[in-house]
């Protein structure tokens, strides 16, 4: 049932490709209406499957026999999550950016392309199958950027290109290599994840293979130092491409870290875990730093969602349960959150001010203006910032927990990353929307735009998802815990042994 | 099973809710609807005072579930002396506060959902006895302080409130993360199970076992100290309070100084004393001398000060200063177990009364000084007023009332607090107490002085015309003010409710 996430998604891309050129009306609904579908088979698919804790493979049929491939998709409960969070994020970016005028039918295919790439990604289980849905991400992300985009969007899609293939060809060399090294341990041609998550390579090709694929999947995670596409991508890309970059693309990266190269290569985390865990808390509180002190409102989002994703690599450099468990449960969060956050800076305040000038703002009194979008970005500020109540903070908790175990110091000076995250929220909160610099004489006469209903609907929806998932966090620990736990699961080499409990 | 405590919380809670979605036109049916909120909450809580059982001074009304159970997080709440003197503090200033403000016109909805939210959180955490369900409140009464001074506070309101935010959040993470390692070595967020772990000392020797530093309780200790100590505050801890509570709004100072500062102090009292005195009692002396420190250097600032908001600030640092001095005293290993059992009874039940009167005269001094504002046209410093006596004295009279409970006069409620305090500390800690008396005389210092520039001298012609207090205003004053009197001659109407928690609070000390 799950797999019909992907094909529905693919559907709507070719419907909306054979509309005529100038139905804009129909080419919004033709994505809506498509974006729910793929939610809702999201949603009772997930709900439905009875074993989270196991993989339930959905199809599995030869593809290219002679190199051992599958066209085979499954799902556990991490997959859940993230197809879940998927489909979420992608009927909130329609909404909001229903006011997308200039060739909306091309727009909206390229949006839907690149959900189906996700959804893909997430439910492979195949190495090579999961490469190539990894791989047709990149394209529609490209062209959503340089041609929607605003702010140096050539520069920003042509950087968020390059970084994506360089970190797929680091994966794509360490993956050929595995594979050679498994043909010869198992006798046979084998891209099965399952059948790799079994097979033990020596261990001095782990220590130099796993840095490979684990950086090349990171790249699109965020990590520090190469996280610099993401501020300028995020920054160039519209509305909507910014929050299924912040929402989803990113997850991609920290998914194939986990999926793939910390589930083949555990002698290979278990070497590099402490750079890694540093390179983490660097990225968070680096990330946070750099939000401090930026002009620019959508860089401030921007950056602070490198140190968001920081968390979820501290929370898999712990290899422990709980860590684990938080990691998973950040990149859901975090979806959630950095969505909604793009979605009122971009679409609320960018749309209709046409700046995104803190300097600017300060003189508008956006709060009074515009009250809708000024308590939904504090909403979505105090979700961000982690305090309680909202799914950030039962993620960055489980990921502390278990940082705590394995490093205590680090674990402190990440929580200097928090305060920073407090900080640089307070002072987007005050500039953008409750300044008290005196306003400037209207120049602009005609009032703004108030907030139209597509909108106040995703921001509740999302506003929503991150209240119940912080209040009853069970709901997604249930799919999350069993994978972890299950000695059978392909996690179980992974986790060190009695360090968990 | 009952659900008295999740239904007070929630009464607020909703009723803010409400608010918000009138709209901001109809500010009559709102200011009612908030009164009226808050009135039901009063009459919750005076009914849970008279179904509580004094003698038990164990837990009562206890409500415990399941939450996520994979991570020990329990729905549990319970209220013994201490929360619920804690609660009827609440319940009391909140009206109060909402009557003051009965002319505030900008966004009367915001603002008064945002009060009653702040009584929600701060229900919430003077009830719930699990880590993660009491930060939710802690956290929780934290935002709608900010943005009550950030939207509707005087000129400097803008910083003010983002100091007061990330002070306070410093702390909180502080506390988190020590929490977070606590429950990784013991597996339990409950308050109660901790303590009863820490009586044993298997509380330290888990937390060592788990992190393998020697010294990883006092680390562990100094986190979750800094959350409270910031809170309450402890000098040097201090410097976010005097902006945020002169630029706030007064009714909204009313709620902080009288509610909101006593979540530190209940802090220590639930959370630092039970769970690591034996962290307090070695590093004992240094926390006397923050103690003391706060309680002379905050008199001594407080003299300093033109402006009365600014004044009655520093005194109210001033006051809980003696709340910490008595906390930490109260883990002195003394000679003489019995005796030694006696001052600490006498100083933890003079800390607890302390808490309720300051709570009490603090908040009924600020709402003085909003009705003096509102006459002023906003004015308040020392020496923009003089010889209002002749003019207005009812409003003399009463906040003179006010003032010499603050000072500590006999007879009034403020008295029996102190006096037992350092009947307590004396014998527990003779040098601290020796050199805190300084603080009670430099109080009374400041505020004669404030009494003679304001009330007394040549008449300051401007104000030749300041109405006196209209008979709404007096009745708005008059529960405070009898309150005073009731509890300076007969304190055991809250000592009664104390004691039998006190008692339990000082066997949980000595091991």
């Amino acid at each position: 049932m799950l797999a019909w996430t992907i094909y529905i998604t693919f559907i709507g891309v070719l419907v909306l490709m054979l509309l005529p050129r100038d139905s804009a009306r129909a080419a919004r609904i033709v994505a809506l209406l498509t974006s729910i579908a793929g939610c809702v088979v999201a949603f009772v698919g997930a709900i439905s499957q009875a074993n989270p804790g196991e993989v339930t493979p959905i199809v599995k049929v030869p593809w290219i026999p002679s190199i051992g491939a599958n066209y085979y998709l499954a799902a556990d409960g991490i997959s859940l999550v993230l197809v879940v969070l998927t489909g979420l994020a992608a009927v909130s970016g329609i909404l909001f950016s229903w006011n997308i005028e200039k060739r909306t039918k091309e727009f909206f295919a390229f949006y839907l392309a690149l959900i189906g790439g996700v959804y893909g990604v997430f439910l492979s289980f195949d190495v090579l199958l999961l490469f190539v849905f990894y791989e047709l991400t990149i394209i529609p992300k490209y062209f959503l950027i340089a041609r929607w985009g605003s702010t140096r969007k050539e520069y920003g899609a042509m950087k968020l290109a390059l970084y994506s293939f360089v970190g797929s060809h680091l994966v794509l060399i360490g993956l050929i290599a595995a594979w050679v090294v498994a043909k010869g341990q198992l006798g046979h041609a084998s891209l099965d994840l399952i059948e790799l998550s079994k097979v033990a390579f020596p261990v001095a090709f782990q220590h130099w293979v796993f840095p490979l694929v684990f950086v090349g999947f990171a790249i699109l995670a965020g990590m520090w130092p190469f996280h610099t596409w993401a501020p300028t991508g995020h920054v160039a890309a519209p509305t909507a491409g910014s929050m299924l970059l912040a929402g989803v693309v990113m997850k991609l990266g920290a998914y194939g870290c986990l999926r793939v190269a910390m589930v083949m290569f555990p002698e290979g985390v278990r070497m590099w875990q402490g750079e890694i865990a540093c390179l983490a808390v660097a990225g968070i509180v680096y990330g946070a730093g750099v939000a401090l002190v930026q002009r620019d409102f959508k860089f401030v989002i921007g950056y602070s969602s490198v140190s968001h994703m920081g968390f979820v690599l501290l929370g898999l450099a712990t290899l422990n349960t709980i860590g684990l468990d938080g990691a998973v449960l950040q990149m859901f969060s975090h979806g959630i959150i950095a969505g909604l956050l793009f979605g009122v800076v971009g679409r609320m305040v960018y749309d209709r001010t046409h700046t995104r000038d803190f300097n600017d703002l300060e003189t508008m009194q956006l709060g009074k203006l515009l009250p809708f979008a000024g308590v939904t970005f504090v909403i979505a500020g105090i979700a961000s910032m982690g305090l309680p109540g909202f799914s950030g903070f039962v993620a960055e908790f489980q990921v502390l927990m278990g940082a705590w175990m394995v490093f205590p110091k680090l674990t402190i000076l990440s929580g200097v990353g928090i305060l920073i995250g407090v900080a640089y929220t307070l002072r987007a909160v005050q500039k953008g929307f409750y300044s008290d610099a005196p306003p400037k004489p209207a120049d602009h006469d005609h009032p703004l735009e108030p907030v139209s209903v597509p909108e106040r609907f995703g921001a509740v929806m999302l506003i929503g998802a991150s209240l119940v998932i912080g209040l009853f966090p069970g709901l997604l620990m249930n799919w999350i815990e069993p994978c972890f736990n299950s000695p059978l699961s392909m996690f179980a080499r992974l986790l060190v042994k009695g360090g968990s409990q | 099973m009952n659900h008295w405590l999740t239904i007070l919380t929630l009464v607020p809670f909703l009723g803010g809710l409400v608010i918000a979605g009138l709209g901001a036109e109809r500010k009559n049916l709102i200011r009612g609807f908030a009164l009226a909120t808050s009135l039901i909450g009063l009459g919750g809580a005076l009914c849970l005072w008279l179904h509580f059982d004094p003698k038990s001074g164990g837990l009562q009304f206890i409500e415990k579930f399941d939450w996520v159970a994979s991570l020990g997080i329990q729905y549990f709440l319970g209220v013994d002396g201490l929360g619920l003197l804690m609660v009827l503090l609440t319940a009391i200033v909140t009206p109060l506060a909402i009557l003051a403000s009965w002319r505030m016109d900008d966004r009367p909805h915001v603002y008064h959902a945002l009060l009653l939210w702040l009584q929600a959180g701060l229900f919430g955490t003077f009830t719930a006895l699990n880590f993660f369900h009491w930060f939710l409140f802690w956290e929780l009464g934290l935002i709608p302080a900010f943005f009550l001074i950030k939207l509707w506070g005087g000129p400097k309101r803008s910083p003010a409130a983002t100091q007061f935010f990330i002070y306070t959040m410093v702390g909180s993470v502080a506390l988190l993360l020590s929490f977070l390692a606590i429950r990784l070595a013991t597996g339990s967020f409950d308050f109660i199970a901790l303590a009863g772990m820490a009586k044993s000392g298997l509380l330290t020797t888990k937390l060592q076992a788990a992190f393998g530093w020697k010294n990883i309780g006092l680390i562990i200790f100094f986190g979750a100290f800094l959350g409270f100590a910031v809170k309450v505050p402890l000098i040097p801890f201090h410097t976010w309070l005097p902006a945020a509570y002169s630029e706030a709004p007064s009714p909204v100072t009313m709620l902080l100084t009288g509610v909101m500062s006593k979540m530190g102090v209940y802090g220590f009292l639930r959370i630092l004393l039970p769970i690591f005195p034996e962290q307090i009692r070695a590093v004992l002396t240094p926390l006397l001398w923050l103690a003391v420190a706060t309680i002379v250097l905050s008199a001594c600032a407080a003299f300093a000060q033109r402006d009365l908001k600014r004044i009655i600030a520093y005194s109210s640092i001033n006051h809980l200063g003696y709340c910490l001095l008595a906390l930490f005293a109260a883990t002195a290993v003394a000679a003489g177990v019995n005796s030694s059992d006696l001052q600490k009874a006498a100083a933890l039940d003079g800390a607890l009364l302390q808490m309720f009167n300051h709570g009490l005269t603090a908040s009924a001094l600020f709402l003085f000084v909003a009705l003096l504002e509102r006459r002023s046209g906003g004015l308040r410093g020392l020496d923009d007023f003089g010889g209002l006596r002749k003019i207005i004295p009812v409003f003399t009279g009463l906040m003179g009332i006010s003032i010499f409970s603050s000072l500590g006069l006999p007879g009034l409620n403020g008295f029996v607090g102190e006096f037992l305090i350092f009947k307590g500390v004396f014998p527990l800690a003779p040098w601290a107490a020796a050199i805190s008396t300084i603080g009670l005389l430099v109080t009374a210092i400041f505020l004669l002085t404030l009494i003679q520039r304001v009330f007394c001298g040549p008449l300051n012609e401007r104000w030749a015309k300041m109405p006196d207090l209209t008979t709404a205003e007096r009745f708005l004053v008059l529960p405070s003010i009898a309150l005073m009197f009731v509890l300076g001659i007969w304190p055991q109407f809250i000592l009664g409710a104390v004691d039998a928690t006190v008692v339990k609070l000082v066997q949980q000390l000595n091991f």
